[in-house]
């Protein structure tokens, strides 16, 4: 028992700290909501009781997916690039540009709309990527202001050139249907991009783990020197994985146009990106986890949006529980004390065995 | 005799899992130099920690002057009346010597201001009564180490400590200052204070010690008087088997020139001159050794031979090839392995297992990969397999390196090193802070690498090293080769002393002055 929690610990803290963001939740619902037993089911239960809205829960994972691993290859290699906001907005804008002043067959069209969304954002991530190798800036702070950049310069684009004048919105012309990413479930809006999302997750996976480029990121970011040492080009692999990033985040942007609104219609952020912070830090970085964190956090987002409509409690909740969460996560000295505990009795143990057999 | 410190069964688990004290039970006797003596990860600083009160044992009684004491923090070591000289000293390099001398008891005006006058008449009578003579108005970063090891002792006895610990003391000492230093401890002894003092330099602790306790994974081994054992006996009781302490023979032939470096300068960012007109050769089947002072240009050396930092100026060739300001793996690619001065700066990823440690300068290689795809199953078996060949004690290959103690940390990294196929090795101090077994399993790898025909250059301040295993031997001083000798019995560490001090000029050739700077100031 104890190896299994010596082991596993860093789950078992995962899972601990999750728990306690709901019982929180619940007591916030019960303080403020006039009618709380009803408020929590629809929490809780809600995007599990009609077939859109559990279809609305897969496909919320989808982008946040993405991004978590947008934020996740630069994170394992010690870049604390947190650009995808801005790779994911600009890349659906340019995407929509692109796709509504082009005309192709459909497989070469969406291929092509892709690739362009995830180039602009491999861009976004080589800004800051180049920057940091070349001049030792800080891609923290220069992603950050590149989310602005890309926010203002993807509005003035979409606003300005691809707006369609005859929606009763500020939105961009609809994407030819040639550009479409199927729905392909009758009543639920999950569509391709989030099967395209769940693979790529999985690809990342063996990318990190299984190939020489994911080892040199991974040994980079745990020791730049080391890796160095070793004969890795540490400069190519700090723009790198940011290129990685920037790319997947982008394609994380387009796939939603692509599958879900059919046109760019994004006036304000949609926090993909952010969420995509969270789910790489939930994640550990790993893409596995991160399915299993842009799940969890896309359930907390439909609920929320459920609870919106149908309570008297605000969608902000939502984001009470992801900080309480967040916060228990990344706060390293969490349980540490119990580990300790657990560690010793296991070294005792494993010391009485040693002795029994000398 | 009474008995000033008093350990009984002390056990202690670190919150890794690792058990640094399985059971230690020691008595110290007043007014005594008692040495405590342990390969590396035995557990030595982990007692000494606790003594000091910065760890917390989980088991075990702590007896000082007679009463049970538990001591929670250094604060409270230093109230009793015990003092520390860590390792690594620990002095504000910004502020005087008397600045630092005072430090934490510093007199102050109206609560508010220091009280410089104050400060000075204190640390001055200070200096006096324990005959310790250092400059009181400099600044502790213009000053030689030596001179800040004595100010940290000085800064403990000001503390009024009567029981003062001190961790590995000489490992960044020359043999002059080593003797300034003992020469003050046993000062101290004659004024009644207890001294524990830490080493694995067993010749020392037989010079300095009145009782010795052997450590060995995690448990005292033994305790006795120092005269009563010889070195030889101790380091056998450390490691617990027979080893050899003989300089390895001679090189049966030595081959051409493999590695030439010429007129090698080095300039660095604050302009400062690092390496001045440096030209060497080291041929096939030698080990040459370049003795030194830490810190005279011998890190900024092996960087630039290895590509990490780039040259001002000279070249460097490798069997005529020029290879000067490569990068990293292009000088590996011409089979140059590098044994890193700082193994956990530089020769593993302290995160990662030890097969990923392994495969670093190797892992676009086949078989370790195939169209960038990695082969973990064989990389898992080369790994296995250089475990056992290097006696790595680990569970497997998939165990972290942070699991692992110092010296198989560096078995780790010399197994790395060693297994590239190299024709030359560039090992910079690859024993440093290791046990005395894994220091000899070095020794004896690079004497076979030798043996073979590969062209080895050792860089060490460990002067016991450069003598037992170099074939010739160079001396550095400020960025300069002063010295160069063929290795045999005529050359001592008196005699290379005072060109490691730079007392000794090239010029002055064999006319040795072994007073040091050092020794005039005391």
């Amino acid at each position: 028992m104890e190896k299994f929690i010596v082991k596993y610990f860093n789950l078992i803290r995962t899972i601990i700290a999750v728990l306690i963001g709901v019982v929180i939740s619940i007591l916030i619902i019960f303080i403020i909501s006039k009618n709380p037993g009803y408020s929590l089911k629809t929490f809780f239960l809600g995007p599990l009781l009609t077939k859109g809205r559990f279809g609305d829960f897969i496909e919320q994972a989808s982008p946040i997916i993405l991004c978590g691993l947008a934020i996740a290859i630069p994170f394992q290699a010690e870049q604390f690039n947190i650009g995808a906001e801005g790779a994911l907005f600009i890349g659906a804008a340019v995407g929509t540009a692109f796709a509504v002043s082009t005309h192709m067959p459909t497989i070469l069209h969406i291929t092509s709309v892709l690739l362009v969304a995830g180039i602009t954002g491999a861009i976004w991530g080589f800004i800051p990527g180049f920057l940091k190798a070349k001049w030792k800036t800080d891609e923290l702070v220069i992603s950050l202001m590149m989310n602005y950049v890309a926010y203002f310069l993807g509005l003035y684009l979409i606003n300005y050139y691809f707006r369609d004048k005859s929606a009763g919105f500020l939105v961009s012309y609809q994407l030819p249907k040639t550009a479409w990413l199927a729905q392909f479930i009758p009543g639920m809006r999950i569509h391709v991009g989030v099967i395209i999302s769940f693979v790529i997750a999985i690809l990342t996976y063996y990318f990190l783990y299984h190939t020489t480029k994911g080892y040199e990121i991974r040994v980079t970011g745990i020791n730049k020197n080391f890796a160095k040492f070793g004969g890795i080009n540490v400069f190519m692999v700090i723009v790198i994985s940011q290129v990685i990033g920037g790319f997947l985040a982008g394609l994380g942007g387009m796939t939603e146009v692509m599958g879900l609104h059919r046109r760019f219609n994004w006036q304000m952020s949609p926090g993909y990106g952010w969420d995509g912070v969270v789910v790489a830090i939930i994640g550990r970085n790993n893409p596995i986890f991160i399915i299993f964190a842009a799940l969890f956090l896309s359930y907390l987002r439909t609920g929320g949006q459920v609870l919106n409509l149908l309570s008297d409690i605000p969608s902000e909740m939502v984001i009470a529980i992801k900080s309480i969460i967040i916060l228990l996560i990344t706060a390293e000295a969490f349980l540490e004390k119990f580990k300790y505990r657990i560690t010793i009795r296991e070294a005792k143990r494993r010391e009485a065995l040693d002795e029994s057999d000398s | 005799m009474e008995t000033i410190l008093s350990l009984k069964n002390i056990v202690k688990v670190y919150p890794n899992g690792v058990v640094a004290n399985k059971g230690i039970n020691i008595d110290v006797e007043k007014n005594t130099i008692h040495a405590i003596v342990g390969e590396n990860g035995a557990g030595k600083s982990t007692l000494m920690k606790i003594i000091f009160g910065e760890e917390t044992p989980q088991e075990g009684e702590i007896y000082y002057k007679g009463k049970r004491v538990h001591i929670k923090n250094s604060l409270e070591a230093i109230a009793m009346g015990i003092g520390m000289i860590h390792q690594h000293l620990m002095l504000a390099p910004e502020l005087t010597v008397a600045e630092n001398l005072i430090l934490g008891t510093e007199p102050v005006k109206w609560k508010l201001f220091l009280d410089k006058k104050k400060i000075m008449e204190k640390t001055e009578s200070a200096c006096k009564s324990f005959g310790f003579e250092v400059p009181l108005n400099k600044k502790v970063k213009d000053l030689p180490v030596g001179t800040k090891q004595r100010i940290e002792i000085l800064k403990v006895l000001i503390r009024n400590a009567e029981l003062i610990i001190l961790d590995e003391p000489t490992s960044v000492l020359t043999p002059q200052e080593t003797e300034v230093l003992f020469k003050s401890l046993r000062e101290l002894k004659a004024k009644g204070k207890t001294i524990i003092f830490i080493s694995h330099k067993l010749k020392e602790v037989k010079q300095i010690a009145d009782r010795v306790t052997i450590i060995r994974d995690g448990k005292d081994i033994a305790t006795e008087d120092a005269n009563k054992l010889s070195e030889h006996q101790i380091a056998e009781l450390m490691v617990g088997r027979e080893i050899s302490f003989e300089r390895i023979e001679k090189p049966k032939s030595i081959g051409e020139p493999l590695l030439r470096v010429e007129n090698l300068h080095y300039v660095n960012d604050e302009n400062i001159h690092i390496l001045k007109d440096i030209s060497f050769e080291v041929r096939r089947g030698e080990i040459l050794g370049m003795a030194g002072v830490e810190g005279n240009g011998q890190t900024e050396l092996v960087e630039i031979l290895t590509g990490l930092r780039a040259a001002t100026s000279g070249r460097i060739l490798i069997k005529g090839t020029e290879i000067t300001n490569l990068s990293p793996r292009e000088i590996r690619e011409k089979k140059v392995a590098h044994i890193p001065e700082d193994r956990m700066e530089n020769g593993v990823a302290e995160k990662s297992s030890i097969e990923e440690n392994i495969i670093v300068d190797r892992y676009y290689k086949k078989p370790f990969s195939k169209n960038s795809f990695l082969n973990w199953k064989y990389i898992g078996n080369h790994t296995t397999k250089l475990i056992k060949d290097f006696n790595i004690l680990a569970q497997s290959s998939k165990t972290p390196i942070s699991a692992l103690s110092g010296g198989n940390i560096q078995k780790v990294v010399v197994a790395r090193e060693l297994s590239s196929d190299p024709e030359l090795i560039i090992a910079d101090q690859p024993t440093r802070g290791i046990d005395v077994g894994s220091e000899e399993m070095v020794h004896a790898l690079l004497k076979e690498a030798r043996d073979r025909g590969i062209a080895v250059f050792l860089v060490s301040a460990d002067l016991d090293e450069i003598l037992k295993v170099a074939t010739r031997i160079l001396v550095i001083y400020n960025g300069k080769i002063v010295a160069e000798f063929e290795n045999n019995e005529s050359i001592t560490q008196e005699k290379l002393g005072p060109y490691m001090l730079g007392v000794t000029t090239k010029e002055e050739g064999s006319t040795n002055k072994p007073l040091s700077t050092e020794q005039k100031e005391v």
